[in-house]
């Protein structure tokens, strides 16, 4: 599934609403920690499929979706299911970090 | 992923690529294991000054996706997997991974270094609310604020300069009474008419609410404590190697370095330590991808004891 770009405007739909679950990063195009990331991003978004969504939110551009989840550090990671979010994960050092954080979040 | 190499490689970064640059190019069948995305702590700076060759500079995530490619032109494969556990002492090595398990009859550890912490109360909790380890990664945050940069090295210069551009003031608190960082920071450091030097001094507490508001810094020599008001902290105090695989097989250094001179060659014949995680005096992009290339020599040298 293509990774989304997730904004103010379309959070409610792609996000809450939506009825698989999303992984949201909040990153920054001068954020040294999510450009290494994003090659990690592209490969999740392959293996986890139609399962799982993943979203972007740029903080420079969506300023209010970052002060709405009190993001101080970039990547930030939520899982949302249902509409609610779980404990977030910062600046995972592996892929095998983010796997286990989505495993531990996931509702049977 | 195969099940057998002669070499496998534990980390993609500049270490990593130059040690499977060169083992290819001997003919040897190599693999490099990188749990994240190539480049370790090199892709997190966009701008790299001191890797020789690139006269303004080269981008780090850039660079290290063109090591990855000089090394994949010449046979080596990389396995975007986790290394969970290694037995160096066996013949072939085993190397068990988020992937499956695999052989090799010689195993290079590049696995690199992450950031030290100061240990004090609240750090982690903080971590997102005022701290940081990465300057350039997250100065935007405190744009127009008050920070404090706790080191003295080359790291904790160029940060403080990066801050002092952004921030509206900066504090260089360092437990000696001069930097250790190289001179050429001297003078930009002096100019910058925001920043603050607290010298022979260390951050005794973190101050917060739900997050940092201040520190408490101590001096070393009266003893004597007083706070701060800061935004934010940057803490850039050293590394602490990554050396958890390696862990009752390899010989450390007090300070958890894989004990490993210049041959890069460690106890157990067939395992060679390069780059952040070896015993070293310089810790560079220019020293861990000499370390490669001699690890590959002396991987290749004992590959041939293997055939006898």
């Amino acid at each position: 599934m293509t990774i989304k770009t997730i904004t103010k405007d379309n959070f409610d739909a792609e996000v809450i609403n939506s009825q698989i679950p999303v992984i949201v990063e909040f990153w920054a195009p001068w954020c040294g920690y999510c450009r290494r990331i994003s090659p990690v991003l592209d490969r999740l978004s392959e293996k986890l499929s139609d399962d799982i969504q993943i979203g972007k939110i740029n903080v420079d551009e969506q300023s209010e979706l970052e002060d709405r989840f009190s993001v101080e550090i970039i990547p930030t990671f939520l899982l949302f299911q249902s509409g609610r979010h779980g404990d977030r994960l910062i600046a995972p050092s592996s892929q095998s970090q983010i796997e286990d954080w989505l495993q531990a979040q996931r509702k049977p | 992923m195969d099940k057998k190499y002669d070499v496998i490689v534990v980390g993609g970064g500049p270490g990593g690529y130059s040690a499977a640059l060169y083992c290819a190019r001997a003919g040897l069948k190599t693999l490099v294991i990188e749990k994240l995305s190539p480049g370790g702590q090199m892709a997190t700076t966009s701008q790299l000054d001191n890797y020789p060759g690139f006269d303004e500079g080269i981008d780090g995530f850039v660079l290290a996706g063109k090591m990855q490619k000089g090394a994949e032109r010449f046979g080596a494969a990389t396995e975007y997997a986790e290394v969970t556990a290694l037995d160096l002492k066996s013949q072939p090595k085993r190397v068990k991974t988020t992937n499956g398990e695999i052989e090799a009859n010689a195993v290079i550890l590049a696995t690199g270094a992450s950031p030290k912490e100061l240990g004090l109360e609240g750090e982690t909790q903080l971590r997102g609310k005022g701290i940081s380890y990465c300057a350039t990664c997250d100065g935007m945050f405190f744009k127009g604020k008050t920070v404090a940069v706790a080191g003295g090295g080359d790291t904790a210069a160029a940060d403080a300069l990066t801050l002092s551009k952004l921030c509206k003031k900066v504090y260089i608190i360092h437990r000696r009474d001069k930097l250790r960082a190289s001179k050429s920071y001297y003078e930009p450091l002096e100019k910058a008419e925001n920043i603050e030097f607290i010298w022979n001094a260390q951050i005794s507490r973190l101050l917060y609410d739900d997050k940092l508001t201040g520190l408490t810094v101590t001096n070393k020599i009266t003893g004597e404590s007083f706070d701060i008001a800061c935004d934010g902290l940057f803490i850039a105090i050293g590394r602490i190697p990554d050396t958890a695989l390696a862990a009752g097989q390899l010989d450390l250094d007090p300070n958890g370095y894989i004990i490993a001179d210049e041959t890069t060659k460690t106890n157990v014949p067939g395992t060679f330590a390069v780059g952040d995680v070896r015993t070293k005096p310089l810790r560079q992009v220019v020293t861990a991808a000499a370390d490669g290339a001699l690890a590959s020599v002396f991987a290749e040298e004992f590959l041939m004891t293997l055939e006898d």
